[in-house]
């Protein structure tokens, strides 16, 4: 067990470095020249001695090959640089942004998971057929539906049509009810599509014939049985859609005007702050990284085919008949 | 229902009459049951027999209505102990399934819940029907494993389904059957997953409890064969209906319905050796010189084959030499440097133009030699010769060579065929693979192959999801014959289909060999097949082979305790039929699929 997690870690490792590499890449060697980025696009005027001067301090003057090292050294101590036009470390700002972006991101998926996971058990255990094609038929609305329209609507329902949610702001918890829900659309759909198609598979396994011929209800084939076998490919998915949760925060914080890392990331690009945004693409990664490893441990709880630490072992003959 | 648990003496445990059941599908409804009607006794074994398609199955399931959505029953009763289940309550069904009915599925490895230990599985029938608390019906759960003849009950109780071999879920399938103290048990095909020895234990230890318990039992079968050997009364059912039913010796011995002839005709295990559809026509010199008169490998060039490579040269060479093979798998990891030996110093060969079987129960090893002759996996240590030359270590282009002259033909022909190509472009695949003739010249060849496997040229633009198993089979074997073949690889080739089919496809490949030449290596577990279609036979145990010679031999004196064993498990061996029905082969033309 112990060693399966160090080898998970130093593949997070990997794949951290791998995500700095390319976004090295993208920012810095690839044609272009990031000082006159971060000079601006409005300063059409500025002299090349100024260009110098900029470039000087950044270290964007030393061989790339430097730079790279130098940022990945950096990096390694945790210094993930500075914000150009501000000039606080990005650690700074990020850290500044992230609680009001976890509460609206913890929000949303759990929102995602419950409404996802409710609709999908009773399209599958409605006794009535339309209503179940109907119910079906939701999911992909909810993954088709653009992400600000559906913020545009909820504001216009729920803060000025009837006013339980405030429309802009990040005071208090009703302010990231809204933005939540935002959220947790396209998530809870994506999870709502996967499992009831999941259900529906493993309502048709032989083992589910035999708990019916033992005289189970419905209830029992369907919570007690059905539920966990289907929810295994739902889990795998779920590891992924942080990573949607997140893009997602830029649309939902513009929107209902709140502070937090989807801010933070539209401004950075907005203002091509390399140092930002790179940090912000770092932290992503790690965030991605380190959800699909708690989703791969908990899995061996929920299927006990799976065992960790140990490739799955093929029965051994014993020679031995039934 | 509550008049259930106490019938009126005389009463037969289950009364079926004029039973009738109907798929719906986008096409119209298919009529999957039409007409049954059967009686079961207290106590009695009644065994329903037929092909897939005849309706058995369905029969079953419609007693307990565990049906598929989109079937129903549209007429007909089925009494138990005296009450009509056809349109019973929601309610009323279930308690009756489970506790007074027991229901033991197909196929056991996929029978069982995979995240649910067994004990729990065992004991919910008990806390279903509010028979036991929780706790209780644990304690009480072993007690059923062991009376199912499950070693180390309480062990098993606390595992999971994976960890139990195949044998042993079905013991612990029969558990939940048997744990509610049924009137009836159900067997839908209870062994045909399962190897013969162990077949043979779980159907005996049915019997036992039938007997000890006065519990009836009705089993569905495919192999008339079981159903003689075990079944007070057999009904033989065809196409929905019930064709004949009556008294093992009756069916067996005075059959009057053209059918029943045509099934005792093909069941394997009922027949001597000799018994493969052995009437067909061997291929016209014409056509085997213009499909087959390549060379090997290498259809479309016009070379004669050489005398030595056609297989009709009674001094040729061995086609496949395997010497001392040895297949080492790692362990898991933790155990050291301990290794799992899937094959043991394995040696023997296939002679030119004959048909060497191996056989053995599964984890035996003997797919493993397979791939390992195939070159499709690599050896430990020992050596593989192909047509006198050293393969061992043959990669690259010698391998690409070397795979047009060896083809392989899988066991289940519906998974083995891509579902998304026409029967054509699948026939056509291993030349397109090879970079072999012209587009037109693969489509001739396709068509030329199609005749030879007698099918019609229509299916050449259908795809497998349009043809049935025995098609889909002879399409397996028309793509393996594409590239001119000198040896043919059978692993399994009949063992998915009926009986009546895979006499077809025995004698088909029968026919093959002796207009062409073919040299197979016939994988198989089913030695019934093996004695009718082997010249020589091996028997594999764990890895080693433990008997090796022709095939007359090895079934009159087996020298090993195992081979014994495997002889003694085949099923009707007790049920003698009389010879002119067995040979009756003009009667098989009339059970077409």
């Amino acid at each position: 067990m112990t060693r399966y997690i160090i080898r998970r870690l130093a593949q997070a490792i990997g794949v951290l470095w791998a995500a700095y590499t390319v976004s090295f890449l993208v920012l810095y060697a690839l044609p272009g020249d990031p000082a006159r980025l971060i000079a601006g696009p409005d300063a059409t005027d500025i002299t090349p001695a100024q260009l110098d001067a900029l470039r000087a301090e950044f270290g964007l003057d030393k061989p790339l090959i430097v730079q790279y090292f130098d940022r990945l050294v950096a990096l390694v101590r945790g210094d993930l640089g500075q914000s150009i036009p501000t000039g606080r470390p990005v650690t700074e700002l990020i850290g500044e942004a992230l609680p009001s972006t976890i509460q609206i991101a913890a929000l949303g998926l759990l929102l995602a998971i419950v409404f996802g996971t409710g609709l999908a058990i009773l399209a599958t255990f409605s006794r009535n057929a339309a209503l179940g094609r109907l119910l079906l038929a939701l999911p992909p609305l909810g993954v088709a539906v653009p992400g600000f329209w559906f913020a545009l609507l909820l504001i216009q329902w729920f803060s000025f049509g009837i006013p339980l949610f405030p429309a802009v702001g990040n005071v208090g918890f009703a302010a990231a009810v809204l933005p939540a829900i935002t959220l947790a659309l396209p998530t809870g759909a994506t999870i709502a599509q996967l499992l009831s198609k999941s259900l529906a598979n493993t309502l048709r396994e032989p083992y589910i014939d035999t708990v019916w011929a033992k005289g189970a209800g419905p209830a029992r084939v369907h919570f007690r049985h059905a539920l966990r076998n289907a929810a295994l490919p739902a889990l795998t998915v779920t590891g992924l859609i942080v990573g949607q949760l997140l893009s997602g925060t830029v649309v939902a914080e513009t929107v209902f005007s709140r502070p937090g890392l989807g801010r933070v990331t539209a401004t950075a690009v907005a203002q091509q702050d390399i140092p930002l945004v790179q940090g912000i693409v770092l932290f992503a990664a790690a965030v991605f990284v380190l959800t699909n490893l708690l989703v791969d441990l908990i899995y061996p709880i929920l299927d006990p085919r799976i065992v960790i630490g140990r490739r799955r072992v093929a029965r051994v003959q014993t020679g031995v008949p039934a | 229902m509550s008049d259930v648990t106490a019938p009126a003496p005389g009463t037969p445990v289950l009364d079926i009459d004029g039973l009738a059941v109907q798929y719906r599908t986008a096409a119209g409804t298919i009529d999957a049951v039409r007409d049954v009607s059967l009686t079961i006794g207290r106590g009695e074994r009644v065994a329903i027999v037929g092909e897939s398609g005849s309706g058995k199955s369905t029969t079953a399931h419609a007693i307990v209505q565990l049906l598929a959505k989109q079937a129903g029953i549209v007429r007909g009763s089925i009494r138990f102990n005296g009450t009509d289940l056809v349109g019973a309550g929601r309610k009323d069904l279930r308690a009756v399934r489970g506790r007074r009915i027991g229901l033991v599925p197909q196929d056991p490895t996929v029978s069982l819940n995979p995240v649910k230990r067994i004990g729990t599985q065992v004991a919910e029938v008990l806390v279903i029907h509010g028979l036991a608390d929780r706790k209780n019906a644990e304690i009480a759960a072993i007690e059923a494993l062991r009376r199912a003849g499950l070693p180390e009950p309480e062990l098993r109780a606390a595992q999971y389904p994976h960890e139990l071999s195949g044998g042993m879920r079905q013991r612990v399938l029969i558990a939940i059957a048997i744990i509610g103290g049924p009137d009836l048990i159900i067997a839908d095909e209870p062994t045909s997953a399962l190897d013969v020895t162990v077949q043979r234990q779980i159907l005996d230890h049915i019997d036992e409890l039938a007997a000890e318990t006065g519990m009836s039992v009705l089993l569905i079968t495919h192999d008339l064969g079981i159903a003689a050997d075990r079944a007070d009364r057999i009904v033989v059912m065809s196409e929905g209906t019930v064709v004949e039913q009556g008294t093992p010796a009756e069916v067996l011995g005075a059959p009057t319905h053209p059918y029943t002839r045509a099934l005792i005709a093909a069941a394997p295990s009922l027949n001597a050796a000799g018994d493969v559809d052995r009437a067909l026509e061997p291929l016209a010199d014409e056509i085997r010189a213009r499909v087959f008169g390549g060379a090997p490998g290498d259809p479309f060039s016009v070379l004669d084959r050489p005398v030595a490579a056609t297989g009709f040269d009674k001094h040729a060479a061995d086609v496949l030499v395997l010497r001392n093979l040895v297949k080492d798998f790692p362990g898991p990891r933790g155990a050291g440097t301990g290794v799992n030996r899937a094959v043991a110093d394995v040696s023997f060969s296939v002679p030119r133009g004959q048909t060497f079987a191996l056989v053995g129960e599964s984890g035996s090893g003997k797919t493993t030699t397979a791939r390992l002759a195939l070159r499709l996996d690599d050896t430990t240590s020992g050596q593989v010769l192909f047509d006198g030359r050293d393969i061992t270590a043959a990669r690259g282009r010698e391998l690409r060579e070397l795979r047009r002259r060896i083809q392989l033909v899988h066991q289940n022909p519906y998974a083995s065929l891509n579902p998304r190509l026409t029967i054509a472009q699948i026939i056509t695949d291993p030349l397109t693979a090879h970079g072999l003739g012209s587009g037109a010249d693969r489509k001739g060849r396709a068509a030329e192959l199609v005749d030879v496997v007698a099918l019609p040229a229509t299916v050449l633009g259908r795809r497998p999801a349009e043809l049935s198993g025995g098609q889909r089979q002879r399409v397996a074997i028309a793509r393996a014959l594409a590239v001119n073949p000198e040896l043919l690889v059978l692993d399994e080739p009949v063992s998915a289909l009926d009986v009546s089919i895979q006499a077809q496809i025995l004698g088909l490949l029968a026919s093959l060999q002796r207009s062409l030449g073919l040299s197979y290596l016939f994988i198989s577990h089913d030695l019934a097949v093996v004695r009718q279609i082997a010249h020589r036979v091996g028997v594999m145990r764990l890895g080693e082979l433990v008997e090796v010679g022709a095939v007359t031999d090895v079934f009159r004196s087996p020298r090993h305790v195992y081979t014994r064993a495997l002889l003694d498990a085949i099923p009707g061996r007790g049920s003698r039929v009389s010879p002119s029905v067995s040979h009756s082969h003009h009667t098989r033309s009339g059970v077409q699929p």
